[in-house]
């Protein structure tokens, strides 16, 4: 089989709709059109009907007891800012302190800023240079004033996957809500909230071969009855706590989506992990000082990141793109020209940081497409380090710390 | 972010890459940015000590691709110019020839610092010796 280009090896920024459920959809943009808070009509009946099935098959992926559990959003970024502002309007009586930690993704990050200009105060706690959070420091963390732990499940750069039932346990012993941001693994691994002692859980459908445009929030209903308060008023839509009209069709897919991950998630996953470990062999046995960011045993499958030294990250997807995409943590790839704070947080030197490159497969990546990528990774690397003044300083022995650096 | 055809230019064939050996008479090297920071450029001249024109210059750059095309540019500039001619490269003049956006122009600004750095260097080169065979 030939290679497409360009090849699309960047799935945990977005992934592509899955055709079967772009094929679910396509009736509730034309025939079945209606609005699912039309209660007087079949058309109306027709489009409950629709998104009550699409809750019920997200409900099985997640292990949600009850359906009505679920609360659909816009996308991942606006159930994590329902969930961290509405937990935090609504329980502020009890208490102004969230204990979080340095890995969470933008959405949570930033919720956070605005929550601690309106008094809130936020403990953010370190993680090991694996990546993972020790479950002790959150313990450390909390006090008599804490009413939300929040910790992501499975890193968006790094992929480590964090003790989420040792978290759930403690947040139960002491009384508190646990919220987790999802988004990378609902679909990709084994989620259950029951099992996990999740309370709320913020996922997206376009990061599990679902449309873009729509997300959900789990709302735990028994033991305990977690409430939050809404961010947008309006027609008292999804229990009340997010007004607005449902995107029937988007929600149509990512059922679909949802109900094909539950039947094909652990074949994906363990076909997906061995193409990530061939690239990831392919790489680090060719590549001296290639260093692998986080703990290699507790990963999602389809992630891989690695740090070059010596080359920045923005100049090897430069050489890459117009053939493969892939994505970088440093800080002339992101919108805040700050190399990533995900693998500074691990203890890595800022440089590494600059260098670090995460590749993420997909349900369409084949093995020829991981077979040219990693060669052509290989050779990129190479390259630019020939061009690289750290390079040569190393291979001269000369320790990069020692020098004086100008910087601007 | 789309690269300009030049960037990309410069980056798929960057034009005088390598060293030159930083106590032959004549090469200035100038080092400059941090790795922290995400760029190091170095660059170096050979001027030649009769006629003070430079004759070959060459660099090697850690940084992104637009840091890579604006040393690369130096470099090409550089050569055949008097000291005092490459000494008037302005950052300004980098940027508009590679239609660098405003969020690279930091790396013209290394790629000026390091045309300056290569060219004190070679300056105080040339006063020690010069001093140095005075005192003797």
């Amino acid at each position: 089989m030939g290679l497409k280009f360009p090849i699309f090896m960047d799935a945990q920024s977005t992934t592509p709709s899955d055709p079967r459920v772009v094929e679910a959809m396509l009736p509730y943009f034309t025939e079945k059109f209606g609005h699912p808070a039309s209660r007087n009509h079949p058309f109306g009946w027709e489009a409950e009907g629709a998104v009550d099935a699409a809750r019920a098959k997200l409900a099985a992926l997640i292990g949600a007891r009850d359906p009505k559990e679920l609360v659909f959003t816009s996308g991942g970024t606006e159930a994590i800012n329902l969930a961290l502002k509405g937990v935090a309007e609504m329980y502020r009586e009890k208490g102004t302190h969230i204990v979080s930690t340095v890995i969470e993704q933008r959405a949570s990050l930033d919720s956070f800023k605005r929550l601690e200009r309106q008094g809130f105060s936020v403990t953010y706690v370190p993680v090991q240079p694996d990546g993972l959070v020790d479950v002790e420091e959150i313990r450390k963390a909390i006090t008599d004033k804490t009413i939300l732990i929040s910790v992501m499940f499975a890193n968006n750069e790094i992929g480590t996957i964090q003790d989420i039932p040792a978290i759930g346990r403690l947040a139960k012993e002491k009384g508190i809500i646990f919220h987790t941001d999802a988004t990378q693994a609902v679909g990709k691994i084994p989620v259950d909230v029951e099992a996990m002692g999740i309370d709320l859980l913020s996922c997206t459908a376009h990061l599990m071969y679902g449309p873009k445009g729509v997300g959900a929030l789990y709302v735990r209903r028994k033991g305990p009855r977690v409430r939050i308060a809404p961010m947008i008023d309006g027609g008292g839509h999804e229990r009340g706590m997010r007004s607005g009209t449902l995107p029937v069709p988007l929600i149509v897919g990512f059922g679909r989506a949802a109900e094909i991950a539950k039947a094909e998630m652990a074949a994906e996953g363990e076909r997906l992990g061995k193409l990530r470990d061939r690239l990831q062999d392919m790489i680090l046995s060719s590549v001296e000082e290639a260093f692998l960011n986080g703990r290699p045993d507790r990963r999602l499958p389809h992630n891989l990141n690695i740090s070059f030294a010596y080359v920045e990250g923005e100049s090897v997807l430069m050489g890459l793109n117009k053939e493969t995409a892939l994505s970088s943590g440093s800080a002339c790839t992101s919108s805040t020209l700050e190399p990533s704070y995900v693998i500074a947080a691990l203890g890595a030197s800022a440089e590494l940081a600059h260098s670090s490159i995460r590749f993420s497969l997909h349900r369409f990546t084949t093995a020829e497409e991981v077979e040219y990528v990693g060669q052509r990774t290989i050779e990129v690397i190479k390259r630019l380090r020939e061009m690289s003044p750290l390079y040569e300083l190393a291979k001269e022995g000369v320790d990069l710390k020692t020098i004086k650096w100008k910087a601007e | 972010m789309a690269y300009s055809d030049k960037v990309v230019d410069h980056y798929n064939n960057p034009r005088n890459v390598g060293s030159f050996t930083k106590d032959t008479p004549g090469v200035g090297t100038g080092l400059v940015g941090a790795p922290e920071c995400g760029d190091v450029m170095k660059l170096q001249i050979r001027v030649n000590l009769e006629t003070g024109v430079i004759e070959d210059a060459k660099f090697k750059t850690f940084g992104c691709g637009s840091a890579i095309a604006s040393s690369s540019l130096a470099t090409e500039w550089l050569k055949g110019k008097t000291i005092d001619e490459a000494a008037k490269i302005k950052n300004t003049d980098i940027v508009n020839e590679l239609k660098l956006p405003p969020v690279k122009i930091h790396c013209s600004v290394l790629a000026e610092d390091a045309i300056k750095a290569a060219l004190a260097d070679y300056k105080d080169k040339q006063a020690s010796v010069t001093t140095g065979a005075a005192s003797k």
